[in-house]
């Protein structure tokens, strides 16, 4: 069983020794130009769809000024109203911001899955499933049981973690016993999920009684996150700072953080340092997977307070783009999930406002990942090549051969 | 289990993943279906509209079939553990058809014990194929990729692309057939990006798959909005490719409406699989191909420019998916809407594996999970005790069982995912 080679990269390409100088190397001043193009050409698009730009295009030969000064304005226009939405507006003072920390927090956890897989050089595409199953076990336990203020909370939580480290726990299982490639598992097991809480929705134990909808009761008061008063912020953000916290300190204290890394740089000096491969792959995966499952108990013990089959949303997918953005490190995530968290909370007044749809977001996000992992282009586009682009890892890549 | 009363020999005895699969499937085809199954009848329809002459209707009582299937499958099983005790390998065909009569006893259980206990076999595997192309086509577009040795996760991207483009240059040129080549023009531009990050700037293949969906995904959603949304009139009213009914040949019961009245993207998906098959398999290219995705280093030292190989091969798949893509707006549905393409990207990619990176395997694998799609929406129609989810999970199950060496063993291109850098 143990000798199933990988299906798609194999053992002997060490994914964690290149992902990992990948996405935690780079100088900090190319992911501020990576986000500042993305930004630029995410405003580009939504310039050359505007109408009053379009026309102005029309008699660009005679009137240039026009098209230009449209052309400004359609752009800053959105982010304005993206700013507005997102940290401060005038109206309501820095309140936007808090909406800002509610849609971090469980991009922050979620995060956090991914990048502790990483660093345990494993590709972690579940988190969408890990959140899901999470996010029903919290929920069951959150409408179903009734119990006393604290406790009932703290097993909400638990619950949560225990259904995301058993989705990660499983990928993690079949990694280590057969040799299953992990991207092409947390892909399938995916799905498994999404149909699987599709399923649980249309019945009686799930839906709320008396009605059709697939949508769940709504939680006990006594297991949600207390809010602050006036908006969506609750206690999950306290829940997703400790949590980069206690990452932190694994990665740098802990003898568990420590083989992850070791595993993660090079499995096979690590088994021959002493290191349980296996067993560091499993516990990895099920780590990762309980922090997809706290971004689950942050969206039905929070945000949501009611069992959705879309409860996961594209958490899953913007959970990747966190972590590569944070370069895998725990606070590096943290703060690449309140970026992100304020695009999202911002583009729903940007899209009010402006008429700028929030798939924008994406573009943006996907743009600033692609360009910070390819430090070479940023450079190119800002005429900074002087040397030859070439990074340390390609050198040790191409020993030997020729 | 029992190794330590065998003889020391047990090492060369074939693996025990066979024999002991196919006992469980013939205990549950038995008892399950068989024995306390349900008594009814099933009633498959043959014909369908348009038939050249009328077949009779296929009329299985539910628990006497599949008893007698299931004494058909335990003996099949009992041959395979004879078999092993000898040291022999079963023939594959043995196992095709032990899949078969597996799937036939299901579809006798499910549909005697329906509401409506008559389904039509013809549309059923007439459905079935029409879902199943945009995930042939994304399929082949992973094994171009992959046998040259980039693993493509950007294959849902791609087939979205393609849609979304074919959707727009259809309705703004009132011809569908520049919406085919716009689409695959758009869905060799999503693997121009892949191939440049993976292969120039040599970032993590996945990476830049995973990331090329979101924004494939982004761009069209915020297109579709900002301009389709504007006026669907011109901007989402696609001129659907016309069907071609081959006359005679199409008139052939269940046969005739799957190979011989289809749209041109239909005919195109038979065409693309031999072409890829035997390009891959019977020509001077497709060796390379195959070296360049086993071994670069090798291919290199031989003269083959390893690199130059890996962005042709991305850059095919591209068109290839992109077709595939247009099949959603010219052929399926009236106009394109957000995410038209619905995650049938990543069934391709499992498409790829449980076909074992064979363009006929691909293309195999496609079908049945267009077979179980189709199967889904039909049994929702029909009413069974069977949650249609459950039904819809099967491709993916079925893939985590391939990819966990449960069913046969799949392994891919040794040198896929791997960048290659020279001097």
């Amino acid at each position: 069983m143990s000798e199933t080679k990988a299906p798609v990269v194999p053992d002997s390409e060490k994914p964690g020794n290149d992902l990992l100088k990948q996405i935690t190397q780079g100088p900090g001043l190319i992911s501020v130009l990576g986000v500042i193009v993305a930004l630029i050409i995410g405003g580009l698009l939504i310039a050359i769809t505007d109408e009053k730009v379009a026309q102005t295009a029309g008699y660009f030969f005679a009137r240039p000024t026009d098209f230009l000064t449209e052309l400004w304005r359609a752009a800053t226009e959105s982010y304005v109203a993206l700013f507005n939405g997102a940290i401060y507006n005038s109206a309501q003072g820095f309140k936007p911001f808090l909406e800002t920390l509610t849609v971090s927090t469980p991009l922050i956890c979620a995060g956090l899955g991914v990048a502790v897989a990483f660093r345990a050089g494993l590709f972690n595409i579940g988190a969408q499933g890990q959140i899901i199953i999470g996010s029903v076990l919290a929920a069951y336990v959150g409408f179903a049981w009734h119990l006393p203020l604290g406790l009932h909370l703290l097993l909400v939580i638990v619950f949560g973690l225990i259904g995301g480290a058993i989705w990660g726990g499983l990928v993690g299982l079949l990694k280590a016993k057969t040799g299953a490639h992990e991207v092409i598992l947390t892909i399938m097991f995916n799905y498994v999920a999404v149909y699987f809480i599709d399923y649980l929705m249309n019945t009686e134990a799930f839906r709320r009684p008396g009605g059709t909808n697939p949508i769940s009761p709504i939680l006990d008061s006594s297991a949600v996150f207390p809010a602050i008063p006036g908006s969506r912020l609750h206690l999950g953000f306290v829940m997703a700072v400790l949590l980069v916290i206690l990452v932190s300190w694994m990665f740098k204290r802990s003898t568990v953080g420590f083989e992850f890394r070791a595993v993660g740089h090079n499995p096979d000096a690590a088994q021959t340092a002493g290191i349980n491969v296996a067993r560091s792959t499993i516990i990895a995966m099920a780590l990762a997977g309980a922090l997809a499952g706290a971004a689950g108990v942050a969206q039905v013990a929070g945000t949501e307070k009611v069992l959705t089959s879309g409860i996961a949303g594209s958490l899953g997918f913007d959970a990747i783009t966190v972590a590569l953005l944070g370069r895998s490190t725990p606070w590096g995530t943290f703060f690449a999930g309140l970026l992100f968290g304020a695009f999202q909370a911002g583009a729903v007044n940007m899209q009010i406002t402006t008429g700028t749809p929030i798939d924008i977001v994406s573009v943006v996000q996907s743009l600033i990942v692609l360009f910070i992992a390819a430090p070479p282009l940023v450079k190119a586009i800002f005429g900074m090549n002087r040397k030859k682009k070439r990074t340390p890892q390609l050198e040790t890549t191409q020993a030997g051969a020729k | 289990m029992t190794s330590s009363t065998l003889q020391p020999a047990i090492s060369v005895l074939p693996s025990k993943k066979t024999p002991i699969i196919l006992s469980v499937i013939a205990v549950i085809v038995f008892l399950c279906f068989g024995l306390l199954g349900n008594s009814e009848s099933a009633h498959f329809q043959l014909n369908s509209a348009g038939d050249a002459f009328t077949l009779p209707e296929l009329v299985f009582p539910g628990k006497a079939s599949n008893i007698v299937i299931g004494v058909l499958l335990l003996g099949i099983a009992a041959y395979s553990w004879m078999l092993r005790a000898k040291g022999q390998l079963m023939a594959t065909w043995i196992v095709a058809i032990a899949a078969i009569l597996f799937v036939l006893s299901f579809l006798i259980w499910v549909v005697s014990g329906a509401d409506i206990s008559t389904i039509s076999l013809a549309s059923l595997l007439a459905g079935a194929v029409v879902l199943a192309v945009p995930l042939v086509f994304g399929s082949l577009s992973g094994v171009l990729c992959e046998r040259a040795g980039v693993v493509n996760i950007a294959i849902e991207g791609q087939l979205l692309g393609g849609a979304f483009t074919a959707a727009l240059v259809s309705s703004l040129t009132k011809n569908a057939f520049l919406g085919l080549i716009a689409a695959g023009i758009a869905g060799a531009l999503v693997s121009l990006v892949l191939a440049l990050f993976s292969i120039k700037y040599v970032v993590n293949q996945i990476i830049v798959g995973v990331v090329l969906n979101v924004l494939v995904s982004g761009i069209t959603g915020f297109l579709f909005t900002t301009v389709m949304q504007q006026d669907p009139e011109l901007y989402n009213s696609p001129v659907h490719l016309p069907v071609i009914d081959i006359p005679l040949l199409s008139a052939i019961p269940v046969i005739g409406p799957i190979l011989f009245k289809q749209s041109v993207i239909g005919y195109l998906m038979y065409l693309a699989v031999f072409i890829v098959w035997f390009g891959l398999f019977k020509t001077k290219w497709g060796l390379r191909v195959r070296a360049v995705g086993e071994h670069p280093k090798a291919a290199d030292t031989l003269g083959i420019k390893v690199n130059r190989t890996r962005f042709f091969n991305v850059t095919l798949g591209g068109i290839v998916a992109g077709i595939g893509g247009s099949f959603f707006t010219l052929v399926a549905i009236d106009s394109f809407t957000k995410e038209i393409s619905g995650g049938r990207g990543f069934i391709a990619l499992a498409a790829v594996i449980f076909g074992r990176w064979n363009p006929i395997g691909a293309f195999l694998a496609a079908l049945l999970f267009g077979f179980a799609d189709n199967l889904q929406v039909i049994l929702t129609i029909i009413g069974t005790p069977v949650p249609s989810q459950f039904m819809a999970m099967m491709p993916y199950l079925v893939t985590i069982f391939a990819v966990a060496g449960l069913v046969g063993r799949s392994r891919g291109p040794a040198a896929a995912g791997e960048p290659y850098v020279k001097e």
